[in-house]
């Protein structure tokens, strides 16, 4: 038996020591040369993508995450190229960003904050990603949101509908293409006064987070603001899934109206539930009793299945739109894939695009550069008609749809049929609206 | 009144699953001794059932429609599945439609066969370790068997709706004299509270009124006798596992339609039918029953918003409140037997 004198600790010592100095160069030559986090060196450009691939929004996530396969390949020049020739700003060319061939991480939210920020975490440290993009729900966006600007990399929100996001919890190196529950609110009012009238009382049923607050919150302000009376409002847990104990109250609450201020799974088992209780059925003040779910997508549409019809909602893009960004955007998804984009996937596809039409423009991958580039950008040709960044809150300002569940759906993808295109300056409020303040964008954070 | 009454309706159908996933756990743990964690597991395996018995109903060829077009201005495919070609375009429509009844009959033998596979191939091994070694092995069982579903079916909850005879809702408050839409149920959720009820007393006339049964429940009561009689008790409490996974495979056909099935639906369930045992009495057929039927109600009563205005929260801890208080008056449980878990 030889004897040698290495010593466990010995080799440990070592072996950090060495690991370090390796890594020393890497360090001074990659960050702190450039001046900001993950500079891409080489030919290529890594984004990270980080979407519910579990949970009560995997849907949504599964189709966001096509959509941004779909994005890095017509920024690299592949497939039919989409929205950039419909897209008015025409930096973007197909060579990649900066010339640098785009690559992707993907990381799964778990539609929890927790697992998120630890997902966006890794694909900053470990895979060196220059953007983060992505999440199906407010408060995962709100905390990858604020990791990114303390990491110092660009977060663009994906599916992100809560007020919070661009209001109180907005940051410097974030920005929202997707609408929020206040402009959701603005444009369903008018159509629900309509349909409605003005003399009726509603029951909410709200997700117990950020996004179902907000939507509560603003729709309650505008359907009172039309003279409705709020009977109750009561909040449920995400992923509840048995929603029939919540359910059953509301039939003897008083109400007429039954606002469903949920989302993906939780909609769809909420929806299903209230229709199998009768509620639907029911006569309630002499009048019909009717559903309002105020944030609609067609992914919800297809599992709540019939459950749909007449239902009123908003969303922030339908497949359906007749305008050449949209018909454009569909053919090369639907081409790929086999069937037509959801609204997740369109805003995660146009952010994508954005972010690399900002570097173009701005001529560096420089987060501070990129804020720069897309605030107060304005823009058309991505699907929602002319379109602002504003630059006080990061909040993209453009069109909102208004739609109903199909009566006679012609095929499994033709749900939801559009009631009205609210005009942008309809659904814009003012820098200063109370229900999106009490935090600040701060100054944009480049990192190392 | 009319708020009681269908709170009271609402606990019967959870009360119901309840029930039947520990009425399954219990007659395990009788007969075996085993503490299964794998339960909620073959439960969510019976709801799967039924969504692989439509994957199978609706298996399709692509026919090319010229007359319509897809999105894309394509002409339109259209799946046509293989029933309506064997059967006949109406009838194959009635047999998509009727999909989760027919999954009873499809989910018994496999239910059957995995609860024996399980048994034979692991369970057995750990007869003689400690509680604490089966509680591990079956909860490592149930992680196993959630991640193969979620590897076959993926994440999402998948929708398998009741047949459309059984869609809408029964309005119960005429029935009473109330007001129309005061007291209404889904027909369905009546259903599960029928069909348990009939797999309930099915389980009970089983093991009281046939030589098997009574075997079994000699079996439990003193296995080394029973043993000595030269009776193959093991083969008999085999059976039963096959058994009790085949009571929590229907518990889960049947309640795919009240709640999309998705791979986690098991364990959801699971911890919660524990505490039904526990409060019933650990081996006591008849008080899993009552105490599965108990908690459901109760916890419905917690869910009224009346009570969750005054005790915010309430309706998620009252099932643990009841079994801390009823474990300190009675620590055997509701209807416990003296000796078991007592050793």
């Amino acid at each position: 038996m030889s004897k040698t004198n290495f010593t466990r600790r010995g080799v440990l010592k070592t072996g950090a020591l060495t690991a370090g100095g390796l890594a020393m160069p890497t360090i001074l030559t990659a960050a702190s040369h450039a001046g900001f986090t993950n500079a891409p060196s080489g030919g290529t450009v890594t984004l990270g993508f980080n979407v519910p691939q579990t949970g009560a929004y995997a849907d949504e996530g599964a189709d966001e995450l096509r959509a941004y396969e779909l994005a890095v390949e017509h920024l690299n020049g592949g497939g039919d190229g989409g929205m950039l020739s419909t897209f008015s700003s025409k930096a973007i060319d197909g060579t990649g960003i900066l010339g640098k061939k785009v690559e992707y991480v993907t990381g799964d939210t778990q539609t929890n904050s927790d697992a998120a920020r630890a997902s966006a975490r890794s694909m900053i440290e470990k895979d060196g990603a220059i953007m983060i993009t992505g999440g199906s729900s407010s408060g995962v966006a709100i905390a990858v949101q604020g990791l990114c600007q303390d990491a110092g990399v660009i977060f663009m929100a994906g599916l992100t509908h809560s007020n919070d996001t661009t209001g109180k919890d907005k940051r410097a190196n974030g920005f929202r293409h997707f609408f929020n529950t206040e402009m959701s609110g603005r444009a369903l009012a008018p159509i629900l006064e309509a349909n409605y009238g003005s003399d009726r009382k509603a029951y909410h049923l709200t997700a117990d987070y950020t996004w179902g607050w907000s939507q509560e919150n603003s729709m309650k302000t505008y359907t009172e603001a039309l003279g409705w009376e709020t009977v109750n409002t009561v909040l449920t847990p995400v992923g509840a899934g048995d929603f029939s104990s919540y359910i059953t109250p509301v039939a003897q609450s008083g109400a007429d109206v039954l606002i469903l201020n949920h989302y993906g799974g939780d909609m769809v088992n909420s929806l299903t539930q209230a229709v199998q209780f009768g509620l639907r059925d029911m006569q309630a003040n002499g009048k019909d009793f009717t559903i309002v779910v105020p944030l609609f997508s067609r992914l919800m549409a297809r599992g709540a299945g019939e459950n749909i019809k007449g239902i009123f909602g908003s969303t922030n893009w339908h497949w359906s739109l007749q305008d050449d960004a949209s018909k454009a955007f569909v053919k090369s998804f639907g081409t790929k894939y086999g069937f037509p984009p959801s609204q997740a996937a369109h805003t995660c596809y146009v952010q994508t695009l954005l972010y690399a039409d900002a570097v173009t423009r701005a001529g560096s991958f420089n987060p501070c550069a990129v804020v720069e580039a897309l605030e107060g950008f304005e823009f058309d040709g991505l699907g929602n008609g002319p379109t602002l960044y504003r630059a006080e809150d990061h909040q993209c300002f453009k069109d909102v749809l208004v739609v109903k569940g199909k009566d006679n759906p012609t095929s499994e993808f033709d749900l939801l049929e559009i009631v009205e295109i609210t005009p942008r300056d309809t659904v814009t409020y003012p820098v200063d609206h109370p229900d999106f303040q009490g935090g600040s964008l701060g100054s944009c954070n480049a990192g190392a | 009144m009319e708020t009681i009454i269908i709170q009271l309706l609402n606990g019967l159908d959870k009360g119901s699953a309840y029930a039947l996933i520990a009425l399954g756990l219990t007659l395990i743990f009788g007969t075996l001794g085993v503490v299964n964690f794998a339960h909620g597991a073959l439960f969510m395996i019976g709801a799967f059932c039924a969504v692989t018995l439509n994957r199978i109903l609706t298996l399709s060829h692509t026919v090319i429609d010229e007359t319509q077009t897809d999105f894309l201005g394509n002409p339109l495919k259209v799946e046509v599945p293989y029933v309506n070609g064997i059967f006949g375009e109406e009838m194959g429509a009635f047999i998509i439609d009727w999909n989760v009844p027919l999954a009873i009959i499809f989910a018994i033998p496999i239910m059957v066969a995995i609860g024996v596979i399980i048994e034979r191939g692991l369970i057995r091994h750990f007869y003689k370790r400690p509680h604490a070694d089966q509680i591990l092995v079956t909860f490592g069982l149930a992680i196993v068997l959630q991640e193969i579903i979620k590897a076959f079916y993926g994440a999402n909850p998948i929708p398998t709706p009741a047949p459309d005879a059984f869609r809408g809702s029964f309005d119960f408050g005429v029935l009473l004299g109330f007001d129309p839409y005061t007291v209404i149920y889904p027909y369905w959720r009546l259903i599960y509270f029928i069909f348990s009820m009939i797999i309930i007393g099915a389980v009970f006339a089983f093991l009281q009124f046939t030589t098997f049964g009574m075997v079994v429940r000699a079996g439990m009561a003193d296995r080394e006798t029973v043993g000595l009689l030269g009776i193959d008790i093991d083969r008999r409490f085999t059976i039963m596992f096959g058994i009790a996974a085949a009571v929590a495979g229907l518990a889960g056909v049947m309640y795919a339609p009240i709640n999309s099935p998705n791979y986690h639906m098991g364990m959801d369930f699971l911890v919660l039918s524990f505490v039904v045992v526990v409060v019933g009495g650990m081996g006591s057929l008849p008080g899993a029953v009552l105490a599965g039927f108990l908690l459901g109600i109760l916890q419905s009563f917690a869910s009224m918003s009346a009570v969750i205005e005054t005790i915010p929260g309430i309706n998620q801890v009252v099932i643990y409140l009841v079994a801390i208080i009823i474990l300190l008056t009675r620590p055997r449980g509701l209807m416990g037997r003296k000796g078991v878990m007592e050793d």
